[in-house]
């Protein structure tokens, strides 16, 4: 690789990289400012999966012209990145599950919630209902 | 160049303060499950901006088991808030009965 395309694909990675550093950054403020829960996991749900996904490119891209690096620091990141997509959207929807049930989450700040009406519905004909609770 | 690399290390390690702040004050325990997976998403970014700056792989297999183990902690905070809730008037609640006669022993004799 001539010298040129490497300063090149330094500019491009460390401009991945500092855009992943930001939404870390704008997520930690929203975690500060944000009143509840369900908001607060909006916020840090994007440094988690875009920011994530802009540093992995970012040291793909630093890795690439490196005499020493084979296929198995690609596949790690790839493993990453995979891996990062996957669990994020099931670990933020039992929390986010939870935090509903057990009444976390401030309900004068939900414009809409469809959740509570589904509630209602089945609780308003329990007798096909197959629940052990009541 | 060189500045920029200062002004990502100065970004994450504001924003790991930040965080650290949530996890104090968090009002619920969920909210610092919330905190200390952002805290991790933020110690992946500095791992990756190292090894970026370094061209330097060796971390990488670190950053596989960080992003692993967010998840586990998620789900088991999570986990553990539901069934210490038990008891409400929840229906579709997704606790095994057998689990449920010991929470209730438990609170019983608590």
């Amino acid at each position: 690789m001539s010298e040129q395309f490497v300063q090149v694909l330094d500019r491009v990675a460390i401009l991945c990289i500092l855009a992943g550093a930001l939404l870390s950054f704008i997520a930690a403020i929203g975690l500060i400012r944000f009143p509840d829960l369900l908001s607060r996991m909006h916020a840090v749900s994007k440094p988690q999966v875009l920011g994530l996904l802009l540093v992995l490119l970012g040291i793909g891209l630093r890795l690439l012209p490196a005499e020493e690096t084979g296929v198995f620091s690609f596949g790690t990141l790839f493993l990453v990145g995979l891996f990062q997509v996957v669990t994020v959207p099931v670990a933020a929807h039992i929390v986010a599950r939870v935090g509903y049930r057990t009444g976390r989450i401030r309900r004068d700040l939900v414009s809409t919630d469809e959740l509570a009406d589904r509630l209602a519905t089945r609780r308003s004909v329990p007798d096909t209902s197959e629940d052990t609770v009541s | 160049m060189n500045t920029l690399w200062i002004v990502i290390a100065v970004l994450l390690g504001a924003a790991a303060l930040l965080g650290m702040v949530r996890l104090l004050l968090g009002p619920s325990i969920l909210d610092r499950a919330l905190s200390v997976d952002a805290l991790l998403a933020f110690a992946v970014t500095g791992l990756g901006a190292f090894a970026a700056f370094n061209r330097d792989p060796t971390v990488l297999p670190t950053l596989l088991v960080l992003s692993l183990l967010g998840f586990v902690g998620s789900i088991s905070v999570a986990k553990f808030v539901a069934r210490r809730a038990e008891g409400d008037d929840e229906d579709e609640q997704v606790v095994l009965p057998v689990v449920e006669n010991t929470v209730e022993e438990k609170g019983e004799t608590s």
